[in-house]
């Protein structure tokens, strides 16, 4: 026993480096293999203080960049007022007695990263806003991510620049749908896999969110597809697509909340028993 | 209180504060940074309990962990440049350190230069090591390495040298 102690002391900075180093690769390994909930994340209102005070001063540099973006928008949305054929209604039907399918949440973006192999950003809306995990994330372009952590006011999005993301896409023109990842090699260009050799690609056509999971609504713009080869096995082909957002410049987002996710969640757990 | 203790505790802070901050946000060439916050573990007391020095690269990478959602590669990379450190200030300082006489403030230059290079880039290797986590892409991870390495240094000795205290 006493030589127990006596090792202990002897070695003990050996021993708590051995500790603190296990510890910090446990983090490590825990956040490169679970999908979701990281121990340590940027959801915590030190971090969400920190960000939010160089935001508000660091959001002024791009407040012209900005403008256009939301103007681009603007544009783009009255266009399809205009030309949608109004239907005269004859009944009156009360607005607040129909269930929203998909509600929208405006958030800013504190944080941004898009060099690392997994990559996140952090938000200022949280459970105070009644976000969860597994909503999506858009910007008038296209898709940015899924909400990974929250807490009280900030949240932290798996960015679909990310090793662990798999988001399920498919060809705007043939429907053929595939899932999409990213090989870390340029924060513009994601990989589409999985679509069968017999769908019809050509370059430049557009890639939309399939619409198979509840986290994305079909159809929304993710990006066009720059080029494409058939993958290894002969089978599927893998296409590169650039993205119709910048990842690197995100200011403004949009949170999706689907308010049948608690319905559909229940009844894929029962299909799992 | 005496003036060590309140130096190291605000070179944590501001260091810590910089990182997330400014440094995080260059990008140069699209994935380029540098990780200043090491200059914290490079100007550690030497004489100090090593214990603490432990705890405290411990929990500084941890908030940088944090800060960055990165899960816990700049914790390993410091508390283990932490713990490497004595056998750095023994290959560049020699004497000086062997006797506890050394102060980073008056010491030779080249010796400054040796110590601080040969302590970022063992950490930026475990860091990028620890980050990309798969060694078949030990090119990509030896030109993130390099690269980053080169701008730290720089950037480091001459945020020391800025800094150095008077005589």
């Amino acid at each position: 026993m006493q030589q127990i102690f006596n090792f202990v002391i002897r070695n003990k900075t050996f021993l708590l480096f051995l500790l603190l180093f296990g510890i910090a690769l446990s983090l490590t390994i825990q956040s490169h293999s679970y999908h979701r909930s990281q121990f340590i994340n940027s959801a915590n209102s030190l971090t969400g203080g920190v960000y939010g005070t160089v935001n508000s001063v660091g959001q002024y540099f791009d407040l012209k960049e900005q403008n256009t973006i939301l103007v681009e928008e603007n544009k783009k949305l009255r266009e399809e007022l205009l030309n949608t054929v109004k239907t005269p209604q004859n009944t009156a039907i009360d607005s607040s007695l129909i269930d929203k399918r998909f509600k929208i949440v405006s958030a800013e973006v504190y944080k941004n990263s898009y060099n690392s192999p997994n990559n996140y950003l952090t938000i200022n809306r949280g459970k105070r806003d009644s976000i969860q995990q597994d909503f999506g994330v858009i910007t008038s372009k296209g898709i940015v991510g899924i909400i990974d952590n929250t807490s009280k006011k900030f949240s932290t999005v798996l960015s679909i620049l990310s090793k662990k993301s798999r988001i399920n896409a498919m060809l705007k023109t043939s429907n053929q749908s595939g899932s999409l990842k990213w090989n870390e090699a340029s924060p513009y260009i994601v990989q589409l896999e999985d679509v069968s050799k017999f769908a019809n690609v050509t370059i430049g056509d557009t890639i939309v969110t399939g619409g198979q999971s509840a986290i994305f609504p079909k159809g929304l713009g993710i990006g066009v597809v720059e080029k494409y080869t058939i993958d290894a096995g002969g089978d599927t082909y893998i296409i590169q697509v650039r993205l119709f957002n910048d990842m690197t410049t995100l200011q403004h987002v949009y949170i999706i909340k689907n308010n049948d996710i608690e319905e559909l969640k229940t009844l894929e757990a029962l299909n799992n028993e | 209180m005496n003036s060590s203790l309140a130096s190291n505790i605000i070179r944590f802070i501001v260091l810590l504060l910089v990182q997330v901050t400014i440094c995080n946000n260059i990008n140069l060439l699209g994935y380029i940074n540098p990780y200043i916050y090491v200059i914290f573990i490079l100007l550690f007391p030497v004489k100090n309990n090593r214990l603490l020095f432990l705890v405290l690269a411990f929990n500084l990478g941890l908030l940088v962990d944090m800060f960055l959602d990165s899960g816990g590669v700049h914790a390993g990379a410091s508390v283990f440049l932490a713990f490497a450190r004595p056998v750095f200030l023994k290959y560049a300082f020699g004497t000086l350190y062997d006797h506890q006489t050394l102060k980073f403030g008056n010491s030779e230059i080249g010796a400054l230069i040796m110590y601080v290079s040969g302590c970022v880039i063992l950490h930026h290797l475990i860091l990028f090591y620890l980050e990309i986590f798969n060694i078949s892409q030990i090119i990509l991870l030896l030109k993130k390495a390099l690269f980053s390495s080169i701008f730290t240094v720089s950037l480091s000795l001459l945020l020391i040298l800025l800094f150095k205290p008077r005589k």
